[in-house]
């Protein structure tokens, strides 16, 4: 309610109005640039609504005059958490509408950083939300390994971050043999860390007063609000892309589904613990079928470049080569939508192709988008520092929100 | 699985009669839906509604920009159903200036999605409870993801030294927009190279 004029208020001091206050975008608790208006009743939420598009880039309109391949580092720049697992819709989007079938060796080295993509995104967002909620330690802890998992992107792809490494056709260049026994060195090590972090947090009383109990899920309201991913694992439905629709050779993996129970912000954080633990898994078995495939890292071909010993010797190779990097490949005339499990739930990409070289139209389906639009419902009836909480156990990055 | 997609098809058509025009298993085996855009919402509540489908969940709402075509714009909806682990793809075309029916009624979620489209295609939808603006600039006009919208866009903002405020101008490029033109001159070239022209005329 705002100012109002109500009669039956006796004394001057009873015509109070609710407090409308700005929640970012300069707030370190809002996770890079969000503005919530928020409507207070005292301490109570009654309204809030999200300013998005302080980080807009207009990376869909740019897309449309880039061609597939000089679009594919717009990927890395949607959720800088994780980049690869978005850069991986985009590859699986072209390779589904040109029909091309990835080497076992890319296929298994994608795998194994989609997950260590999970880990970091997880360690990342497990540990600013506890900060968010009043402790210092987790990320001090968590934010050292992710610096290790940044040194293996960068010793696969040469960046630590935008690494532009998943290229349609496979990856960009093979693993070199030390890198694959220091990642699989460092999934000995991780558990223990981890654990470290779950003795800090899982039984701590602050840490529970905080999270349980608070913004809670139901099954029909995961549903109503379009929520993927952990939202929805959380809220009791074992729902899982890469087991229901399974996508690059996530079928041959053994790994279990946390789900939780109560689909509160604590039920939340135990499924993101549980899932780093099945993402170690899933690297330690990619790493023993690494170990048995080898060959080539790239389906050669139109989409790909020539390898670097042909384009010396090959006049046809040369010629191709400058053709994919200027012109670039054509995609055929149709139109796809893929889907992969990112870290923050189902990251989709609509794409149309018109059979040049160049996407018509390509629509970015961010699962942030949708969990932000529903804070207005999820933290009515909240206090204001749950807010805090909830924009911490949304797992909110701008870069994907705003695009 | 196209088959049971195509089956899947069948009864949606069947039972939504005044809804679908068409319906088609694409290459890609996807179910695609053509619908007429005023009958939207109850084909999107049957379809979350029927016990068979569930289609519950709204993955996204979209629109394509075909600026040749009479009726512009097709909007693009995508569900996808937790329970039957099936997606579908609905289509409708409109054209500039066509009021499309909210589903925020039905799915919350498309709140924010409508507002994209509206926000960046300029489609207007009836029964929204607040359609504002989402991505762009307080203040912003224009919409940006139009084929015919540039990609500068009109203003550009500074930060001001002498005002000491953000300062809005009229866009002014130091050279050039970049955009190579690298199709092959053998295929689909839509212009006449240079000295292609002197020979027409020697015929």
């Amino acid at each position: 309610m705002m100012d109002g004029n109500f009669n039956d208020a006796q004394t001057g001091e009873q015509r109070i109005r609710n407090f409308n206050i700005n929640f970012g975008p300069q707030h370190p608790a809002a996770h890079g640039v969000l503005r919530l208006v928020l409507e207070l009743d005292g301490e109570i939420v009654e309204r809030c609504d999200p300013h998005v598009g302080l980080l807009h880039r207009g990376t869909e309109k740019l897309m449309e005059s880039r061609t597939y391949l000089q679009n594919l580092p717009y990927f890395d720049r949607l959720d800088y958490v994780a980049p690869m697992n978005q850069e991986h819709a985009w590859c699986l989007a072209i390779e589904k509408l040109t029909g091309v079938e990835v080497p076992r060796r890319a296929s298994l080295i994608r795998v194994l950083f989609c997950e260590i993509g999970r880990i970091l995104n997880h360690l990342m967002n497990v540990t600013t939300q506890a900060m968010d909620v009043g402790a210092l330690t987790p990320p001090l802890w968590g934010f050292e390994e992710r610096e290790k998992l940044m040194i293996f992107y960068e010793r696969a792809s040469g960046a630590r971050l935008h690494a532009a490494y998943f290229r349609p056709g496979g990856v960009h260049q093979d693993l070199p043999q030390d890198l694959i026994d220091d990642i699989m060195q460092w999934t000995m090590e991780f558990p223990e860390i981890l654990g470290d972090i779950d003795g800090l947090l899982t039984e701590n009383r602050i840490f529970k007063q905080r999270n349980v109990d608070i913004a809670v899920v139901t099954e029909q309201e995961a549903l109503d609000w379009g929520f993927s991913g952990v939202m929805v694992r959380g809220s009791g439905m074992a729902w899982d892309l890469r087991r229901a629709q399974p996508y690059e050779c996530y079928n041959e993996f053994e790994f279990d589904i946390p789900v939780g129970k109560n689909g509160d912000c604590y039920d939340r954080y135990l499924c993101r613990m549980q899932e780093m633990r099945e993402s170690i898994k899933i690297i330690q078995q990619c790493i023993k079928k690494l170990d048995e495939s080898t060959g080539d890292v790239l389906a050669r071909g139109k989409l790909t470049p020539p390898s670097r010993g042909d384009m010396k010797t090959s006049m046809e190779a040369l010629i191709h080569h400058f053709k994919l990097y200027t012109e670039g490949f054509k995609v055929p005339e149709g139109e796809v939508y893929v889907a992969v499990e990112a870290p923050k739930g189902e990251f989709g990409v609509y794409l149309v192709s018109d059979g040049s070289n160049k996407p018509y139209k390509s629509k970015i389906r961010a699962p942030g988008y949708p969990h932000l639009a529903a804070m207005d419902h999820i933290s009515k009836g909240h206090q204001l520092a749950d807010v805090a909480a909830i924009i911490g156990t949304l797992d909110i990055v701008f870069g994907e929100i705003d695009r | 699985m196209s088959a049971e997609l195509l089956e899947l098809g069948e009864v949606i058509a069947i039972k939504q009669e005044a809804a679908v025009v068409s319906f088609d298993v694409n290459k890609m085996g996807e179910l695609v839906l053509t619908v007429h855009a005023n009958k939207i919402p109850e084909l999107v509540d049957f379809l979350r509604g029927n016990s068979a489908m569930k289609f519950s969940t709204l993955i996204d709402i979209t629109a394509v920009d075909y600026p040749t075509r009479a009726t512009r714009f097709e909007i693009v909806y995508h569900f996808l159903s937790m329970y039957t682990n099936q997606r579908i793809r609905l289509k409708a075309a409109i054209a500039d200036g066509d009021l499309v029916p909210s589903i925020t009624d039905i799915h919350p979620s498309a709140n924010w999605y409508e507002r994209e489209v509206f926000d960046m295609y300029g489609i207007m939808f009836t029964g929204h409870p607040d359609l504002r603006r989402l991505l762009t600039d307080y203040g912003f006009r224009g919409y940006p993801l139009r084929k015919d919208f540039p990609t500068t866009g009109y203003n550009e903002l500074r930060y001001d030294e002498v005002e000491k405020r953000v300062v809005y101008e009229p866009v002014s490029l130091v050279q050039e927009y970049r955009q190579f033109d690298f199709m092959s001159p053998w295929e689909g070239a839509e212009y006449i190279l240079p000295g292609d022209d002197k020979a027409e005329g020697a015929k």
